[in-house]
Order: structure tokens, then C-alpha cells, then sequence
């Protein structure tokens, strides 16, 4: 990698303060993106603000009907998390099934929805159950969030600091795994509940999105036979040497039905 | 003498002796080890497939911190190019095309990631960062990665001396005899497949240091080697004009090797030639995207073959036509991998009396391609097990009898095939009969039935093979091309006090040699396994040697140990005669202890050792004191393990995910030595083979990028992807080595792609499937269904 500076704060404020800055700093939490993306020099920030030292951005609690997650939270804790798993049982299922072990113990909810990879599992469960998203700045609404593929709505001096889930009456996610890198080839998002009838897809396409016509039929009947016979179009999918964009496009239907057949 | 003493000789499952050491992460590889005064190199590589340089300028390099040298081809003009191994001749008699190979481009570079420059700097960083600064202008040209675009009129000229980008057009078989049995066949069944380009993938990276005395005029190079020997000869003979007297290689502790490790590398002859240049010893370490477009690739075959038959199933005739791809280069053995270790191979376990094949090697712009777990062999095996399976759907025969049919007869041993090889021995019925029973082969049509009614497709898959390893007699290969002997090479030297150093020339690198080697010297000598040393890998340590590849390690090596054993016990038996005050003809031995035939005089081998060092009463007059023999073991015949193995899959309609539910290997290696690392050297090379199967596929685009260059793109088996992996043996001896081994590194990567691949097809049966190509990934499966669905 190339040389950089390196700060710790231990304030949003403070973290903020030092990106604003920089234009060419660059916010690390796990870095299980931003690391190798370094090693690899494919990235050359002058500096990285570590936020893993901003006791304010952790924590996992109940609030109201919600559950509301810090944004330095790994993927183990909210894997684990008796709260989540009695309020949100799909969440802990989402975040017990990214990547392996070490990518869990130090990967981090909000580095993972604020780099919105395409084949990230987290944005689906943002968008999925209607999230929202808190900011240094504000609150955004999980359909204002997610810009494209790695792009959100995240300015250059705002650090995402937590993620409030709203409890669906019921949810449930299915994906398939790219063989070769383990992330998703196209996975799929439904949930019932305050937000409405969510359907979100990741991995298919450059962002994550919502299905509306699965929606709409899931509004009218919650069954994994209402989402069988919706073909996604698969017009702007992405296509690989790991599968066509016709491919991914059947998978959405395929996953869809069986994550509705998780959540029951 | 304890007879508690746990058995330890031939036959049990010693513990490995080097896992401890691995396991606890004391191995010392060679990226481990730091050289005072060491300097980094960084090697600036091709980011194109073709391209000529136009202009190359180091000068903002050479000034970057801490750069100390910055060297291209021009630095290097008295430095050779990277010789080849093996020469094949062509139909014609003419020698194989065999255009230079430099260390680093001259003028042209020929594939992503071809070497165009070095930097050598004080710390690694330091000379990546120079790297950068390097200005080269590149005159981009077309290139060809696909052998069909290589060899399509007016392709790119990978090198402008080999017209049509042939390296070779060869045969082997009897052409008339072929013709005239497809005359008269009942059946003709034409099978045309692409075996899959494959990286090997070794868990540890290539890495190199050269290393340069300016007292003593000595080089050392340490090296990832499977056969630092060969790499000693290849590169101080013919690369950088060193004599071996002068020249050190040491292979340390390689992680894995798979064929990748065989070869020499420009890296080695760099870092070498430029610790000697700077007086400071150079070291290179690959990165995983480096190790991916540098290392040599495997397979890479595509063929047309037909099989004629009577109307009963009897194989009368089988002609192929192969191409095989060589990359950009021509790496060490490539040029015999698709002929002698391939072709050869065709008439597997089957008494196919007329056989005839043509193979044409073809230069791309790719990374070189050369041996790979197993060799041609899984290259030969794959052809004729699925080709066979086809002939059986398209003919109407069962699969399972027109295998029988064709079996070669158990008692038809010594069996001279029409395609050079005689086999020494074997029993396919029984290794199939095994595996049938292991694997409940007749209660499949349940399981299916079952699986149906979940939703699943299951297939179940046979694959009956031979494979020839234990390379290999030095003078039929040196008839064939080799520019090398590939006999073995064996030291024993038994200390005063009795304990045992063994000096072999074989490599390990994951086989488990310092285990299995001190099991055969505790069984000859009755020394335990702690008492007896492998040492390996140094060129100052041991004799010679040809090293590790070709599953030869014990056939060869190990009878190269057997007989400086016999040498031992023979001058052993001299002193033992001479302390015991008997004749040599009465003194008898036996695993430790040499005996007055008929008496309960005795001595044991440490004390024959101890006479042997204090030669105080000690025949001086006709015996050297010590206790020390060597053997070189040139091998007779290559050995012939072969086998049964049984593949069960489950696909998922809804996503052509293929799971791997059951497999089954039998196999016939010879003597077993320790059952524990055969299972263990059969489940990995299946493992490898089933990543060949439905998961491991090297791809390039059309403009040479290599699209599957690190392990997000690279499909490797995984734990989830596997099945469990029953693993027997049925033994007939090899009958042409001591030891009656032979050999077990490759049957598992040989024996199992077919059988995968049959229990896809077999799987896919109601949808009109005749063939599907490796790897067969999801989606490939998820068309074939979706196609014939008209979902």
C-alpha cells in the first residue's frame, strides 16, 4: 500500500472534523474493503480517519419498535444478539451468513452499508425492511440511501453512526452464493411489517433495489406462489463470468420465493 | 529389544513426524528466511497480452529512495534463456518449434504478466513504488488466447519464428490399423470435449532469494522448488553459466507444490543473477494476483476422439485428435505433458487393440501451461471414462459391462498396449467390484427416487482408470525426448550410536515423505521412526536427485533407499561376521539384528555401526570403516496405479448448483505404506479433482486479460463443496521395484473428473443431456435444464 496519515478520533465530531479536512481522506472501520483495496493499491487516500475508537458508534438496543444498531457493530455481534435475534431473527440470520468467520469478527454494519457493494448482504436488509439511516448530519430513509453500485447518499464529511430496523411482523432473506468469492449472486429480501410489504434485491444488480411487482403481489398474498411466476427483467443485471444477467434474473425469482418461505 | 514397541514399519499409519512442526508454524519456508543484508526485488510485469516495447525508461526508477539496481533485458544479455526439458519431434521427424524464452522480455512481451523488469530496492515497498515509475510505451498488438483464434489464418504470430503458432504436430499408434478397424464397427461414436484450463493454486506462493558469497565465488539460490537439483542443472547449465560445484539451491519447506513448483522460473534465475551483480542477497516473494499470471497453468485440451466397437461392445479402435495449449511459452516439461504422459495413456484399462492419436501443441498469448497434479494422465482419463459412458448411452450397452467387457484380464499381465506402454499389473474387476459395493451402486435408483421427491436431481457416476507414474526409466524416456535422466538418488548413513540420516534427492512438499521414507528404514533396519531424518531439499546436503512429480517419490526414491539399504546390511553382515568370528554366508538379518545363522549369537546394528566409526576389531583389510551407501535407482518399467471411483451429486433444478453428496475411491497403488497418508494423498487429489469438475475454470477475455486472476474469481474447492470421500485400496504389487509400490500423488485428481462429470450427465438423464463441459457451474446447468424446460 502506499503511505498514508492516520488518525483515531475518538468523537463523530472530531472524525468529521478531520474528513472534512481532507478531501482525500478516506473513513475505515473493519476494513474489509478498504484494506485489501489498499494492498492491492488500488485506492491512495492521504489519510484514514479510523473510526473504531467512537464509543458513540457502538451498541446494539431497543428503542420503541425498532432496533437500532451502532454502526461499528460486527457482523458477530449482531449475529449473536439476543435482542435481535427475539425482534429480528432474520438480521442475526443475514449477519451470521456474511463471509466467514474472521470477515465477521471484523467486519462492521456501517462500513458494509456505507460502501454498498452490490454483492453485500446488509443493504438488503436496509432496504428490505425500510431502515433508516443515521448520519453525522440527519436521518435518511433507506430509499434515499442506497445512490448505486458503491455510491449512497453519504457526502464526503458524514459518517454513517447507526442503523434503526423497524420490527416486521415477519421477514426473511435467501441468497445464492457466488461460488468463487462467497458474496451474493443474487439474494432477496422480504419483509412484512410497519414499512409495508418490502421486497429488496442485492447481488443482481449494480445496487441494491426494490422488486415493486413482488410487492404488490406479496401485499395481496403473502406466499412464496405469489412471487413464482414474477420474472425479473434482466435488463441492467449485472453478467460475469459467474452468471449471465438472464441467470441472475431467474435467481431473483428463485430467491424470493424462498426467503418468503423463511419468513414464514 | 522392547517388544511393546509400537509397529511402525510398513503398513501402519505412523503420525506424521512434520506436522508438529507445521502445525505449530515452525516451518521454515522459504519466504521465512531472511539472508543479512538482503535486498527486495519487484518484478514490473506485462499488463498486455501482446505488445511490442517501443521504448523502456528506468531512469526515474533507478533514482526513486532506497533503489539500488533497476535491470531489463538489455542488463542481462549474457544471461540464456529458460531452457525446455523435452523435446518432441514432429510427424515429419523435425524437431518441435522452440522459440527463445528470455528472463525478462526482449522487445515483445507474449502474455499478461510476462516479466518485463526488476527492481531491486532495500525494502519490498520501496521497489514497488520504483516499479511504477517505470515508463514503458507499448505498440499493442492483437493477440490469440483461444487455441482455435492461434491457429485461424492470419492469427497473431505469438513469436515471429513459429509460423502458425505450432509448436508441434505429433502421433503416436498404428493410423492403418485404426482406419481399417472403423471399417468394419458396428458402432462409431464420436465424443468432442474442452478439458479445463486450471491454476494450481499452491497454498504457499512462489518466492526466491539468490544469495551470493564474494569469499568463496558460491551462489545459493533458495527456492519454492519441488527438484532443486533439476533447478540447479537447468539454471547453472543453461541460464546463468554456473557450475554446479559453485551453485546451491535449496528447496526448504514448500507449501504445496502440484506440478507449479517443477519447473524453472525467471524469478529464480533473477534473483540469483542479481544478488551475484549487487554482492547482497535478493529476494522475491509472489503475491496471489502474481502467483495467477505466472505460474505455470494445467490442462488446456481440446479433442475430438471416436471409438469404433463389434455389435457386442468389444472396443476395436479409438483415434483422437487433441489440441493442447502451451501458452506463450515453452515451461520445463510442457512439450511432454500432452504427448508421452497423455496420449500414451488412451488405452486406459481397456484391451483397445488399435489406437491412434495426433496431437498438435499450439503457442497462445498465455501464461505458460505444464504438468498438474497428475499430468495428461486426468487429460486421458477424462476422455476415455466419459467417452465410454457415451458410447454406452448411444449404443444401447450397459456402462457398467461394456467396462467388463473391455477390461484388460487380470491374468494378461505383463500387457503391452498399442501406444508403448506394458503395463506390469493390476485387477480392475476387483477395484470396480469394491467400489460398486462401497458405494451401494445398486441401490442408487432408490436414493434417486428419493431425491426426487425433494425436489432433487441425483446421478451417480463410474470412472474405471489407470494411470502410469513412478517416472521413469531414464533411457525410454531420454528415447522420447527428455533431456534429463529421472532415475533417483539415496543415502543412508547409519551414525556410530545407530541412529539414521537418509539423504534423498525426492522433495516434500505436502507428502509426508519424513514419515513415510523413516517407516521404510525402520522396517528394513528395526530403527524406530524418531531415530531415522529425512533431509531433503539442498544440493549441498544430498547427492543428486530428479525430485518430487509424477507420484515417484517412493516407487523411485524409495527403491533408491531400499537399495542403499541392501549395500548397509550387506557391508553389515561383513562385520558382523568378522566381531562374531563366523562367515558372511552364515550371518543372517533381520530389521535390527544380525544373527549366526542357527545360534543365539548375535549383533545389533548399532553395534555393527559403532564397530563400523571405532574400527578398533575391524576387518581393515578388506573393508572401509563407516557406515554410509548411496544408490541411484533408475526404475525399469513406470508404474501403473489405477482404480475405481464413484461420484454421487444432488443438482438443484431451480439454480444448477451441483452438491457433491458421495464419492468413492478404490484404488490399486501398490504396497501401502502408511494407509493414513494414502487416504490422505487420495482425498486431497480428489478434492482437486471434483474443483476441476464443477468449480475451477481459468478464463481469459478476448484480449488476453486474464478475467479469473485472484481467488474472488478463481473457483477453489472449498470444505462446503466437497462430499465425504470413502477411501480403500485393493494392492497388486508392482513387480518390477523392490518395494512393490506405486505410487498414490495422482490418482485422485485422475480417477475423479469422469466420475463427477458421469454423475452430472447421469443426473441430467431426462433432460436428453449427452455431455456437459467442466467446470459445471450453476449457471451452465441452469441452462441446460431451463433450455429443455422451455421454462
Amino acid at each position: 500500500m502506499y503511505d498514508f496519515a492516520y488518525h483515531k478520533p475518538s468523537s463523530v465530531a472530531d472524525a468529521v472534523k478531520l474528513l472534512a479536512a481532507d478531501p482525500d481522506a478516506k473513513a475505515v472501520s473493519g476494513g474489509h474493503t478498504l484494506i485489501p483495496a489498499l494492498k492491492h493499491r488500488l485506492n491512495k487516500p492521504t489519510s484514514l480517519v479510523d473510526l473504531s475508537g467512537i464509543a458513540e458508534m457502538k451498541g446494539i438496543r431497543r428503542e420503541g419498535n425498532a432496533i437500532v444498531i451502532g454502526a461499528l457493530t460486527k457482523h458477530e455481534a449482531v449475529a449473536t444478539s439476543a435482542e435481535v435475534k427475539a425482534a429480528i431473527p432474520v438480521l442475526a440470520f443475514v449477519a451470521k451468513h456474511i463471509g466467514d468467520t474472521q470477515v465477521r469478527n471484523r467486519g462492521t454494519l456501517g462500513g458494509s452499508v456505507a460502501n454498498n457493494d452490490p454483492a453485500a448482504d446488509y443493504p438488503a436488509a436496509v432496504l428490505g425492511l425500510g431502515a433508516t439511516v443515521h448520519t453525522s448530519k440527519r436521518k435518511v430513509a433507506a430509499d434515499e440511501f442506497f445512490l448505486g453500485m458503491f455510491t449512497t447518499a453519504l457526502e464526503a464529511d458524514e459518517i454513517l453512526t447507526a442503523i434503526s430496523f423497524p420490527i416486521p411482523e415477519k421477514a426473511g432473506y435467501a441468497k445464492m452464493r457466488n461460488p468463487a468469492s462467497r458474496y451474493v449472486m443474487a439474494g432477496a429480501f422480504v419483509s412484512k411489517g410497519p414499512m409495508g410489504v418490502r421486497v429488496a434485491i442485492n447481488g443482481a444488480g449494480p445496487c441494491v433495489f426494490r422488486q415493486a411487482a413482488m410487492e404488490a403481489a406479496l401485499s395481496a398474498n403473502w406466499s412464496a406462489d405469489a412471487v413464482a411466476a414474477i420474472m425479473q427483467d434482466a435488463d441492467g443485471l449485472n453478467s460475469d463470468i459467474h452468471g449471465s444477467a438472464e441467470y441472475r434474473a431467474h435467481l431473483v425469482t428463485v430467491m424470493a420465493k424462498r426467503a418468503v418461505l423463511a419468513a414464514g | 529389544m522392547n517388544v511393546m514397541a509400537p509397529f511402525e514399519g510398513i503398513g501402519a499409519s505412523v503420525k506424521r513426524k512434520e506436522d508438529l512442526r507445521f502445525l505449530s508454524g515452525r516451518g521454515q519456508y522459504t519466504d521465512d528466511i531472511n539472508r543479512p543484508g538482503q535486498l527486495h526485488a519487484y518484478i514490473l510485469r506485462s499488463p498486455h497480452a501482446h505488445a511490442r516495447i517501443t521504448a523502456l525508461d528506468v531512469a526515474a526508477a533507478k533514482a526513486m529512495p532506497g533503489v539500488r539496481a533497476v535491470y531489463t533485458s538489455a542488463d542481462m544479455a549474457a544471461v540464456g534463456g529458460i531452457p525446455c526439458g523435452w523435446q518432441i519431434h514432429n510427424k515429419d521427424g523435425t524437431p518441435m518449434a522452440e522459440p527463445k524464452h528470455p528472463v525478462l522480455a526482449e522487445g515483445k512481451v507474449r502474455h499478461v504478466g510476462d516479466p518485463v523488469a526488476v527492481v531491486v530496492a532495500d525494502t519490498r515497498p520501496q521497489a514497488r513504488d520504483a516499479a511504477e515509475a517505470i515508463a514503458v510505451e507499448y505498440d499493442v498488438l492483437p493477440s490469440a488466447t483461444t487455441m482455435a483464434h492461434a491457429q485461424a489464418p492470419g492469427a497473431p504470430a505469438v513469436h515471429d519464428d513459429v509460423p502458425s503458432n505450432l509448436c508441434y504436430d505429433w502421433h503416436i499408434g498404428e493410423k492403418g490399423a485404426v482406419d481399417a478397424a472403423f471399417a468394419q464397427a458396428t458402432h462409431r461414436v464420436v465424443f468432442e470435449t474442452t478439458n479445463n484450463r486450471l491454476v494450481p493454486n499452491a497454498m504457499e506462493p512462489r518466492a526466491a532469494i539468490g544469495d551470493y558469497d564474494t569469499t568463496s565465488g558460491e551462489h545459493t539460490l533458495y527456492t519454492t522448488s519441488q527438484n532443486p537439483h533439476v533447478i540447479r542443472l537447468l539454471m547453472g547449465a543453461f541460464v546463468l553459466n554456473i557450475p554446479e560445484s559453485r551453485l546451491r539451491v535449496v528447496a526448504p519447506d514448500v507449501g504445496g507444490g502440484f506440478g507449479s513448483k517443477i519447473y524453472h522460473y525467471a524469478e529464480e534465475a533473477i534473483v540469483t543473477w542479481a544478488a551475484h551483480k549487487l554482492g547482497r542477497p535478493v529476494k522475491w516473494t509472489a503475491d496471489r494476483t502474481e502467483s495467477f499470471m505466472s505460474d505455470a497453468h494445467g490442462r488446456d485440451h481440446v479433442t475430438r476422439a471416436e471409438l469404433a466397437l463389434d455389435a457386442e461392445g468389444t472396443f476395436l479402435a479409438l483415434r483422437v485428435h487433441t489440441q493442447a495449449n502451451m501458452g506463450a511459452y515453452l515451461s520445463t516439461f510442457a512439450p511432454c505433458v500432452p504427448t508421452y504422459l497423455y496420449a500414451t495413456l488412451l488405452a486406459g484399462v481397456y484391451k483397445t487393440p488399435a489406437i491412434y492419436a495426433e496431437v498438435k501443441a499450439v503457442f497462445t498469448n498465455t501464461v505458460p501451461v505444464d504438468a498438474y497434479r497428475g499430468a495428461g494422465r486426468p487429460e486421458a482419463t477424462y476422455l476415455l471414462e466419459r467417452l465410454v459412458d457415451v458410447a454406452a448411452r448411444q449404443c444401447g450397452f450397459d456402462k457398467l459391462e461394456l467396462r467388463r467387457r473391455n477390461f484388460i484380464a487380470t491374468d494378461a499381465f505383463p500387457y503391452q498396449t498399442p501406444v508403448a506402454l506394458e503395463y506390469d499389473s493390476g485387477d480392475y474387476f476387483s477395484t470396480l467390484s469394491q467400489a460398486l459395493e462401497t458405494a451401494d451402486w445398486h441401490g442408487f435408483e432408490a436414493r434417486r427416487a428419493e431425491a426426487k421427491a425433494r425436489g432433487r436431481l441425483r446421478g451417480i457416476g463410474i470412472s474405471t482408470y489407470l494411470e502410469a507414474c513412478g517416472i521413469a526409466p531414464s533411457a525410454v524416456v531420454g528415447s522420447l525426448g527428455a533431456r534429463a535422466g529421472l532415475y533417483e538418488v539415496g543415502t543412508i548413513r547409519v551414525h556410530p550410536t545407530g541412529s539414521v540420516t537418509v539423504l534423498t534427492g525426492a522433495h516434500s512438499h505436502g507428502q509426508g515423505h519424513e514419515t513415510t521414507f523413516a517407516q521404510l528404514v525402520s522396517d528394513k533396519l528395526g530403527v524406530p521412526v524418531n531415530m531415522v531424518d529425512i533431509v531433503h531439499g539442498d544440493t549441498a546436503k544430498v547427492p543428486f536427485g530428479m525430485g518430487t512429480y509424477g507420484s515417484r517419490s517412493l516407487a523411485v526414491g524409495g527403491s533408491a533407499m531400499d537399495k542403499a539399504m541392501d549395500k548397509i546390511i550387506a557391508k553389515g553382515r561383513r562385520i558382523a561376521a568378522h566381531l562374531m568370528e563366523a562367515s558372511v554366508e552364515d550371518i543372517e538379518f533381520d530389521r535390527g539384528t544380525f544373527r549366526v545363522a542357527g545360534t543365539d549369537k548375535t549383533k545389533a546394528l548399532a553395534e555393527i555401526s559403532l564397530a563400523a566409526y571405532v574400527p578398533h576389531n575391524y576387518p581393515h583389510d578388506e573393508l572401509e570403516p563407516g557406515l554410509e551407501e548411496t544408490a541411484f535407482y533408475d526404475p525399469k518399467n513406470f508404474t501403473y496405479p489405477g482404480g475405481c471411483h464413484i461420484a454421487e451429486v444432488e443438482i438443484e433444478p431451480e439454480t444448477g448448483k451441483v452438491h457433491m453428496v458421495n464419492f468413492t475411491a478404490v484404488d490399486d497403488v501398490g504396497r501401502v505404506i502408511n494407509p493414513m497418508i494414502v487416504e490422505g494423498q487420495v482425498q486431497g487429489g480428489v478434492a482437486q479433482g471434483i474443483g476441476q469438475a464443477l468449480l475451477e475454470a481459468c478464463v481469459y477475455d478476448e484480449g488476453g486479460q486474464l478475467l479469473s486472476a485472484s481467488m474472488m474469481d478463481y473457483t477453489m474447492p472449498r470444505a462446503d463443496d466437497l462430499a465425504p470421500v470413502s477411501v480403500a485400496t485393493h494392492v497388486t504389487l508392482c513387480t518390477h521395484n523392490p518395494l512393490g509400490v506405486k505410487g498414490c500423488g495422482e490418482v485422485g485428481a485422475i480417477g475423479s473428473p469422469p466420475a463427477v462429470m458421469n454423475a452430472v450427465v447421469d443426473a441430467l438423464r431426462d433432460f436428453g443431456v449427452n455431455h456437459v463441459e467442466m467446470p459445471a457451474t450453476p449457471p451452465k446447468i441452469w441452462s441446460i435444464i431451463h433450455g429443455k424446460n422451455g421454462a
